[in-house]
């Protein structure tokens, strides 16, 4: 099966004057098409930088990345932004949406820029908001929901374009421990349907339920395991 | 589509900051208020000098008998009785650049009808004088060269004579007493309005030269005449009709190079140009003034795009985080700027046009307010939006979305 994302000795190095900060060292990973990977590590690990670069929202400093077997080497601004909008859904810790305005029209975000016609946009984006069980607060502006129905309504967003691969970056990190399980069974949901996702966590607990955990240290992967089926760890939810 | 929804994600912008945005607004509202109030004073000033323009006749000269020595008092010009209805017939067939010459005498009398009275300014002219001046009769008939040469006694009426003698009555066929010598009115003259020094043009009698020279005016010198008013035939030709008239009627005074010429050649249109010139000037420079204050309007939006980007840094990299490019993000504040602007333009338009009418209304000063300088206010306005609003569009559309994405 051809692999989501590739990368290939990927460094990504900072530099500041004469300081010059190795976030990255030459990173080799692979996530298969319908893959559910959690990665770990403490601040500073790499672990942000590298869901930046496959993201597209960085480029990598040396080495190759390649999304769906396109190489981002070279691209232009432009070109990754077209890239983010077809292939990548982003899941923020902090929600990021954006306030004074409707879940649906949020969702609709994606797709404005991907010029989707907007018959379609609107069908597409309620379809997505069913999909995380908020059909019927379509009309109701993020700031009036709770912490996890702005983060379904984020997931949502994630979906919409049908992108390869969604990146969640500490999605529950803001929220308490029914609302997160309420989160992540979305996730194990959406992966059942066949959607890859890259998820970054501080919590065991969180990355239980994913398939795969890759932890990071000092710019390196330092362990990557295939975690127990996700729908046993589904089971154990009232422990967490 | 782009457009549109750039269009609405401003107006959501905008009406999320009302106050701000209106503030922000004001300062396009005075500048654009400002400027069309401002032209549209001035241009109503230029208008009035040059319907005056109008009202005297195009390429007008005026011969006027020049000053005269007699026993070491020099008499001011015109006092000379030197030009005579001989030298305006020589001028009209002589002088090729002329097309009409149009002599004059002039006097003050009173006018007599029934029992009413008035003193006003009594002209003997040609059938020429009225062409001259472009006054038509509105109704009745004009003085006709057998009028003039059969010294009949016709005349023809100004507006505010035909008020003060003949009310709502029809003054043509009446017979009013000019210094007691009955003359039928033949013609009521058309609205003329006030001439550029202030007087009142329609406080007039028109009877026909000799009728005036012979029967009304008589002096020792009977076949002078006060003033030659001479048309050339087109603004090219005003100089040249000038330099001929000069040539003529020295060579016809017998004037040698060394004399002193005994009559005056005064180009009018030149004396009311440089005074159109002036009031053009001055609207200008009205509008120069009231520019400033949009161009610090102008300045005012920047600085408010400026502080809209940042505060809306983490907007600008989630939007940029789900696949926006930079033009979409540039377009979007380059949008809310132009709006902002084209609102307060607008707004300032409706301003500026009701100061106009105030002006117009309470100081009695007349203001024209043009479609053009409208349009050029509103176009200018949009201008200053894409200008000022570029440098923050531009400045959003450049964040890096990861800080941006980071940024509280």
């Amino acid at each position: 099966m051809e692999d989501v994302v590739r990368t290939i000795r990927i460094s990504k190095v900072y530099s500041s004057g004469e300081q010059r900060v190795e976030a990255l060292k030459e990173v080799s990973l692979s996530v298969e098409r319908g893959d559910f990977l959690s990665i770990m590590g403490a601040s500073g690990s790499g672990k942000s930088t590298f869901m930046n670069i496959i993201g597209c929202l960085d480029l990598p400093t040396s080495g190759d990345y390649w999304i769906e077997g396109e190489n981002v080497r070279g691209m232009s601004k432009n070109a990754l932004a077209e890239i983010r909008n077809r292939k990548i859904g982003f899941v923020f810790q902090g929600f990021n949406l954006l306030s004074r305005t409707s879940a649906l029209e949020n969702v609709e975000l994606p797709l404005i820029y991907g010029r989707v016609p907007a018959v379609k946009r609107r069908a597409k984006a309620i379809a997505a908001l069913e999909m995380v069980g908020l059909a019927d607060r379509s009309q109701h502006y993020s700031n009036q929901m709770s912490g996890g129905q702005q983060q379904r309504v984020a997931i949502a967003r994630a979906l919409v374009g049908e992108p390869s691969i969604i990146l969640a970056d500490e999605p529950t990190g803001n929220l308490d421990t029914a609302t997160s399980s309420e989160i992540m069974a979305i996730f194990q949901k959406l992966n059942r349907q066949g959607i890859t996702i890259v998820m970054v966590t501080h919590e065991p607990d969180i990355a239980a339920f994913s398939k795969r955990n890759v932890v990071f240290r000092d710019g390196r992967i330092l362990s990557d395991v295939q975690l127990p089926d996700p729908t046993e760890t589904g089971r154990s939810r009232g422990n967490l | 589509m782009e457009l549109l929804m750039s269009l609405r994600i401003a107006i959501r912008a905008l009406r999320s900051n009302k106050m701000r945005s209106f503030l922000t607004m004001l300062g396009i509202i005075i500048g654009i208020a400002a400027v069309i109030a401002m032209v549209a004073i001035g241009s109503g000033a230029s208008k009035i000098v040059s319907e005056q323009i109008a009202s005297i006749g195009s390429n007008i000269l005026l011969i006027l008998p020049g000053s005269t020595t007699s026993g070491g008092l020099r008499l001011p010009t015109g006092a000379a009785p030197t030009l005579t209805y001989d030298d305006a017939r020589a001028i009209q067939k002589e002088c090729s650049a002329v097309a009409y010459a149009a002599p004059v005498v002039r006097g003050a009398a009173q006018i007599i009808y029934g029992n009413m009275n008035w003193s006003t300014v009594v002209m003997g002219i040609t059938p020429e004088y009225l062409l001259v001046r472009n006054w038509p009769v509105i109704h009745g008939r004009h003085i006709t060269p057998s009028d003039v040469e059969g010294s009949v006694k016709n005349c023809l009426i100004g507006q505010t004579v035909a008020t003060n003698l003949f009310g709502s009555e029809d003054p043509i066929g009446k017979i009013v007493r000019i210094k007691k010598v009955p003359f039928t009115v033949v013609g009521l003259l058309d609205q003329k309005g006030q001439s550029p020094q202030g007087t009142d043009q329609d406080d007039i009698v028109y009877i026909p030269l000799r009728t005036a020279q012979r029967k009304l005016f008589g002096t020792q010198f009977p076949n002078t005449v006060g003033s030659i008013m001479v048309q050339a035939k087109s603004e090219q030709d005003l100089d040249r009709a000038e330099e001929q008239v000069n040539v003529l009627l020295s060579q016809r005074h017998r004037i040698g190079p060394s004399r002193d010429q005994d009559f005056t050649v005064r180009n009018l249109s030149e004396i009311l140009g440089v005074a159109e010139q002036s009031s053009k000037a001055m609207s200008f420079l009205l509008g120069a003034v009231a520019s400033i204050s949009l161009i610090v309007g102008g300045i005012g939006i920047m600085n408010i795009m400026l502080v809209s980007v940042t505060e809306r840094t983490r907007e600008i990299g989630i939007r940029m985080a789900i696949g926006a490019k930079e033009r979409d993000i540039m377009l979007q504040f380059l949008v809310e700027a132009v709006l902002l602007t084209l609102i307060g333009g607008i707004l300032g338009m409706a301003l500026g046009v009701a100061g106009a009418k105030l002006v117009s209304a309470f100081f009695n000063w007349p203001t024209l307010i043009s479609a053009k300088a409208i349009l050029m206010a509103v176009g200018f306005s949009g201008a200053v939006g894409i200008f000022f609003g570029f440098y923050p569009a531009r400045k959003a559309a450049l964040l890096n979305p990861i800080e941006a994405l980071r940024y509280e």
